[in-house]
Order: structure tokens, then sequence, then C-alpha cells
């Protein structure tokens, strides 16, 4: 038996690599390095300019405090008000919109064409960002919330559409092999096998969506989209700080609220 | 009822001939009879229950029930004999935040219109029959139970409900048991059977376990590699029938008491080994 032992004793073991090719694997590595260097060297540091940026903006964060709620009061209420209808409206209205553009975009569900056509809308929505559609719908619609709802709605319709269709795509096939084989039409199965799976992160995502359409709002408003985010420009247009300092806050307050909200909700439908 | 006639039956995934899932299967499921399809993994039983009710295409074949050809129906048509072919499944196929009673309603499905099972609003007569179901699978009070607060033997009987709620006359069931611990599988076995006699179903059970197979069904077929290589009596299947399906292994109890003598004397094991290593040097 001590004979034997050598057989087992001894022998190495290594994970293979990632890449079999030793030669290719060097390449690679020397590649980066290369090119971390080479693009190191044209960034042009300029160490005196960092230091009196660093001293500007020290003095432009001062400018900012203390924020100040009261002189633009009823302006900030009132952007917020229409933000928050903005938002919310546009997440309603783009995910009555996104259901069956998801559900048509879910591979498991439908025939190839409708697929493939679901997936463009979804695409299109998501390739443009929500500056650029504001300031398309700025110019259709002129300035103004309904330029931005028409936005945030358009945004909503590919985000929460592709995670939808990704969701469905992924949930357990099983229950639907079943509903197809007791004779359920596609209507039933949706109905069936389908929704009850995807509900809950359906709501998560919906949630989200209405805390990011906020968000967007803020930025949206700065092309001329109305909101808050009409009333943070003109702050800093006018170089009133304070009052800007003020808006941003009340941006992160509700951002935050959403949060909880968003977490709450998921618990009660899980 | 009628009986079920498979004449040819083939399934080609992609083009190439040589490798078919099913390579013209053929035999006849008399009215009334649990037949138990055995076979290795791969060897095309789950596939060949699938086409019957056309989760799977067919490549080509006739399926005859009665003189209806089931692989020739349109949509329409294939939806409404699809509601005569119960299904029970392996991992249950249950839809988990449901209730139990919307599980076993969604039997159903294809009986009801869509506004009717979108509002849960079933006919009185289907209600009654899911509560008389339920009692006679053990899951009394069980309704309003969300289908994964069940273990899965309770599951598995929310299954047999659901198919049975279909009032249909030709049950396919898929590895019903391969989810299971050996005393519920024992007891969802005796639950099918019993219920199959009840009610007069003709039934194909796919199943890996052999000695359930023998215990349960009437008639054993045996598929490999996509053909038919044993069809039989349960008393027909010997370990000679069991090396054509699966392959050659040893079958019989000897090999078991001596596997079973190895491991009680697993102190004596290494004297194998110094055997085996003698040999190579």
């Amino acid at each position: 038996m001590a004979e034997a032992a050598p057989l087992a004793v001894g022998r190495t073991w290594r994970r293979p690599p990632f890449i079999a090719n030793a030669r290719l694997r060097w390449l690679l590595w020397i590649g980066v390095a290369v090119y971390l260097a080479a693009a190191l060297g044209t960034l042009d540091l300029n160490w005196q300019r960092m230091a009196q940026g660093l001293e500007r903006g020290q003095r432009f964060v001062s400018g900012f405090l203390p924020p100040d709620f009261s002189s633009r009061g009823e302006a900030i209420f009132e952007g917020v008000l229409e933000s928050l209808w903005m938002a919310f409206a546009a997440t309603v209205v783009g995910i009555v919109l996104s259901i069956p553009i998801g559900v048509g975009g879910a591979r498991n569900l439908v025939p190839q064409p409708v697929y493939a056509v679901c997936r463009s809308i979804m695409a299109v929505s998501r390739t443009l960002p929500e500056i650029l559609v504001a300031i398309l719908f700025v110019k259709l619609f002129g300035f103004g919330t309904f330029a931005g709802f028409m936005t945030l709605t358009f945004a909503t319709v590919g985000y929460f559409g592709k995670l939808l269709a990704e969701d469905i795509e992924s949930a357990n096939q099983a229950p639907l092999e079943a509903m197809r084989a007791s004779g359920a039409t596609w209507l039933q199965r949706l109905n069936y096998a389908v929704q009850p799976l995807v509900m809950p992160r359906a709501i998560g995502i919906a949630i989200y969506r209405l805390d990011m359409n906020f968000r967007e709002s803020a930025v949206i408003g700065i092309v001329g989209a109305g909101g808050i985010g009409a009333t943070l420009n003109t702050a800093f247009d006018r170089y009133e700080y304070p009052s800007a300092a003020a808006i941003l806050l009340v941006i992160i307050v509700i951002v935050l609220g959403s949060e909880y909200l968003s977490a709450y909700c998921r618990r009660l439908v899980r | 009822m009628p009986s079920l006639h498979l004449e040819n039956v083939v399934k080609r995934y992609g083009a190439a001939a040589g490798s078919d899932a099913l390579k013209a299967v053929s035999f006849v499921v008399p009215e009334g009879q649990i037949m138990a399809l055995i076979g290795p993994s791969g060897a095309g039983k789950s596939t060949l229950i699938r086409c019957v009710n056309r989760l799977v295409e067919p490549t080509s074949g006739r399926i005859l029930w009665g003189d209806v050809d089931l692989a020739a129906l349109d949509s329409k048509a294939l939806r409404a004999m699809r509601r005569k072919i119960g299904m029970i499944f392996q991992e249950f196929a249950l839809v988990d935040r449901l209730t139990v009673m919307e599980n076993v309603l969604s039997g159903r499905l294809g009986y009801v219109s869509f506004w009717q099972s979108w509002r849960r609003n079933f006919p009185q007569s289907d209600i009654d029959e899911a509560f008389r179901l339920l009692d006679r699978v053990g899951l009394t009070g069980f309704e309003d139970k969300r289908a994964d607060a069940l273990s899965g033997g309770q599951r598995q009987r929310v299954g047999i409900a659901r198919a049975l709620m279909q009032s249909p006359e030709l049950l396919l069931v898929d590895e019903p048991t391969a989810s299971l611990d050996p005393k519920t599988s024992r007891q969802i076995m005796r639950l099918i059977a019993e219920l199959c006699r009840e009610r007069k179903l003709t039934a194909i059970v796919n199943i890996h376990d052999v000695p359930l197979a023998k215990m349960f069904a009437e008639r054993i077929v045996g598929l490999r590699d996509g053909k038919v290589v044993f069809d039989g009596t349960p008393e027909q299947l010997t370990g000679e029938a069991l090396t054509s399906i699966y392959g050659a292994e040893d079958w019989e109890e000897a090999g078991q008491r001596a596997l079973m003598k190895f491991v009680h004397h697993g102190a004596d094991a290494p004297v194998i080994d110094q055997e085996r290593l003698a040999g190579l040097r």
C-alpha cells in the first residue's frame, strides 16, 4: 500500500486559464498595459489648475449654503408638484402602453414577427437619451409640462417594456405549458401562468420607474420641459445658489421617500 | 371511451434524420389501461407524451384518439381536444403565487370564457367539482393556501386535481414522482392509479422508477433511443428485458447483495484496491 501512495500524492492542479493560448493571453495583457499608458499620456494633467479648480469648487459649494427654502418657496412648491404630476402621469400612461409591447417582446409568447416589431420599438425608445427626446418634444409641443410628460412616457415604454419582456422570458415556463395542455386560450394563459409570476417584479420596476421619471423631470426641465427642472434652471441662471440647493434637497428627499415606498410595496406583493 | 393508437410517430429536432428523438413509434393503448413508459434519460419519453397533446409537434405519423387524428388537428380543434387530455407534470407546474383553488380551477380554462376566468367567476358546478376533488386527493381545507406554501406531495396532489378538473378521458403523466421521496412517490402513484380506475381513464405514465412502474401499471413499454424495445406485462420485465432497455447492468438481487456487503465491510475495501493496483505494476 505504501508503494501505491505516490500515485495519488503530490500531483498539482491549477484551474485551466480562461484563455487557453498562453501567447495570446500575454499579448492581451501587454496590449491592455500599452493602451492604459497611452491613454494616461494624452490626459495632460495640470496639477496647478486642479488645485485652483478645487478652490473654486469650494467657493461654489459654500455659495449653496445655507439652502434657502423661503424666498422662492412658492416656485419650488409649484415646480415639485408639476414634476410629481408629470412623472406620475408619464409612469401610468407609459406602463399601460408598455404592457402590450413588453408581452409582445417575450419570445415565448408571440410569433417571431411580433417579437421583432416590439423589440425594435423598445430598442428605439432606449437608444434615444431623454434629454434629446425632450428637446425634440419641446420643439413639437412647445415649452411646458406636456413635452415633459411625452418624453417620460416615451422613455418609460422602452424601459418598463424591456424589463417586463425579460422577466416573462425568464419566469418558470412549466405553468405556461400546463395551461397550454389544458386547452387555455392565449389570453387565459397570460392571465393565469404569466401575470402572477411577473407581478411582484413588475410592481417593483413600476415604482422604480416612477422615481426615475421624477429625477429625469429635473433634467429635462432644463431644456424647457417644465417641472422642477425649469425652476432649478431659473435659480442657476439668476445665481440664486441657496434656492438651487433647496431644490436639490427637496429632490433628494422625494427620491428617498419613493425608495422606502417601493421597498414597502414590494414586501406587500411578494 | 376510445383507445389511443400511435402509428409511426416520428419527431425530428433539426434536420438530421439520423438523430430522430422518436423513430416511428407505434403502439395501442386500449381504453382504460394504465401504461407505464420507461427508458433511460433522453430516450424520448417526454417527447412522446408531449406529441400526444401536441405540446411538441410530431414530425410525421398519426396519433388516433378513437377516429380523430390528433396530429392533424388545426389549432382550434386542438384546443378543444386538449380539454379531454389531462396532464400531470414532474415539477408539478403549479402557479406558485395563485391559491390552490385557482390552480385547480385552471383545469377548466378550456371550458370557460376569458372574461369568466379573468374574474375567477367559474360556474357553480366547477366549484363543486373542485371541492370534491380536493377532498378526494386529501387536501380538504387547503383551497385558500398559496401553492408555494405546500409540500412536494401536496403540490402534486393539486396537480392531479387540476388534471382531473378537465374531466379528461386520457391522462398523460410525466415523471409524477421524480421530485418526491420514496414514500410520497408510492402514495402519489397509488392515488393516480386509483383515480384512473374510478374514472375509467386511459393513462400513459412516464416513470424512472422501475419497481414503482411494476407495482402500479398494467403494462410496461420500454423506450430506448426513440424506439420501442419492450412491450409487455410487469411480470415479463425481467433483468434481460431491462438490459435491452437500459443497457447492460447487474439487475439481479445477487448484485444488490454484493453491493451491500461491500458497503458494510467498508474497512476491507482497500484490499480490493491493492489487488487491482497490483495488476498495474
